[in-house]
């Protein structure tokens, strides 16, 4: 696999878009086929479809799957006795979790390629890290949730991790004052998610009346804007919050699914979100046709990491619109996106519909 | 066995509830059920707070295992 593994060996911005998008198509066929060989689901999918995956096609032309089949089946390209972790989602009410089934090489692919994609942003030094969520979120090892796993994973950026909320998802002060005592003038990372950072942290600081220092703060949130939508709270009023709060101006949202862990999509200081060269986008119209660029439609999300489960090509439940390609004024090569949000149900459905009949 | 040495057992074997045995045997990460990503990240605060060193993200990817660890406490100045 060897456009695989040059692509993979590569920093997450080394490649202009005309540069990745050859080594990209012919990476993505090689794990097309490497599903096709050991997942006997997918072959199946692959063969209704009439896909062949020994010539060549442009990444949109390979079948994708909606990522709500991971809620359906559990899907695996590995041996039984090879199964690492079986990751959760933490299921939106009235849906089953998805089921992502891990391998060891799979999980430590993640973090590498995580690791890669956040460094770019926030630089290699690790900082003393603020964790805007409850001690026992990460505490039950059996029921390992995607909450869980998203601070897990972001912990190896930080040191000497402090929890800022209790666990009935209050500000913890003893926790804050010490961390703050510390840590405060110096540069910290902040971590959390999006809606947890709004509602317990931003919020019930403008309640109490409180500003804390927190000027050399970088914050990562992610896990999605729908609860924040519904308050009619977006980026900028997200990141006004936090420089009311806490004088906290570096504020880095990330996308991504869970059934892609590792994929991320980081936004940058001109707040894009990028693609890296082992990830790629494509927008698509209600009939699933792909749409060019500044058009809002559904996202389909392409990853070069999944190996151990066919969920490298997956059309998502949210909508968005490609900005531009290698023309973000921060200077990253490559496509740039926003997400607006989760598609409307019905037209959800209609995808699912219509993806079994294509 | 020298001091530094005695440190970084010891942070295995307070991190992970192990005896020397299993160090000898070249403990690896997610060989046994505390060695997960909860403890993997304990333990680099314990190797980090013994030897007051701060390892850099790529490190703590890296670390794979018992002997491979001893490299990279290496590359912090930790003379085991």
């Amino acid at each position: 696999m060897a456009e695989l593994q040059d692509l993979l060996a590569l920093a997450p911005f080394a490649l202009s878009e005309a540069d990745k998008q050859p080594l990209f198509a012919a990476a993505l066929g090689q794990l097309t086929r490497h599903h096709r060989d050991h997942c006997a689901d997918y072959a199946r999918i692959l063969d209704v479809l009439g896909f062949d995956a020994d010539v060549p096609h442009a990444v949109e032309d390979v079948p994708f799957l909606p990522a709500r089949l991971f809620k359906l089946r559990r899907l695996q390209s590995v041996a039984e006795d090879q199964i690492h972790k079986v990751l959760t989602s933490s299921g939106t009410s009235g849906q089953a979790p998805s089921r992502i089934v891990l391998d060891a090489a799979t999980a430590s692919l993640q973090s590498k390629i995580l690791t890669r994609i956040v460094g770019d942003f926030i630089g290699k030094a690790r900082l003393p890290m603020l964790i805007v969520d409850g001690p026992g979120t990460v505490k039950n090892r059996n029921a390992f949730s995607a909450r869980a796993a998203g601070i897990l994973g972001f912990s190896i950026f930080g040191r000497n991790p402090t929890y800022a909320l209790n666990d009935d998802m209050e500000l913890d002060w003893d926790n804050l004052d010490r961390f703050l005592a510390a840590h405060g003038d110096g540069p910290v990372l902040m971590f959390g998610f999006t809606f947890m950072v709004w509602q317990c942290f931003v919020q019930a600081l403008q309640k109490m009346g409180r500003r804390l220092n927190l000027d050399q703060a970088v914050l990562i949130h992610g896990g999605g804007w729908k609860k924040l939508a519904d308050q009619a709270v977006d980026d900028a009023a997200f990141k006004a919050g936090l420089a009311q709060v806490g004088g906290i101006s570096r504020v880095h949202n990330y996308y991504g699914m869970v059934e892609q862990t590792g994929s991320i999509f980081m936004q940058c200081e001109a707040g894009n979100l990028h693609c890296p060269v082992f990830s790629d986008i494509v927008i698509r119209d209600a009939h699933l046709t792909p749409l060019p660029d500044g058009q809002r439609g559904l996202v389909q999300l392409v990853s070069l990491l999944p190996k151990s489960y066919p969920g490298h090509v997956l059309l998502s439940e949210d909508e968005g619109t490609i900005i531009g390609t290698d023309d973000c004024p921060c200077g990253r090569p490559g496509k740039t996106f926003t997400i607006h949000g989760r598609a409307a149900m019905a037209e959800i459905r209609g995808c699912s519909d219509t993806y079994g009949g294509k | 066995m020298s001091e530094s040495l005695q440190k970084y057992d010891n942070a295995f074997i307070e991190t992970f509830s192990v005896d020397k045995a299993a160090l000898e045997a070249d403990l690896a990460y997610n060989s046994i059920a505390e060695w997960d990503s909860i403890g993997h990240m304990n333990l680099m605060g314990a190797l980090e707070d013994a030897f007051d060193i701060a390892m850099e993200t790529d490190d703590i990817v890296e670390f794979s295992c018992y002997s491979k660890g001893k490299e990279i406490v290496a590359k912090y100045g930790v003379v085991l």
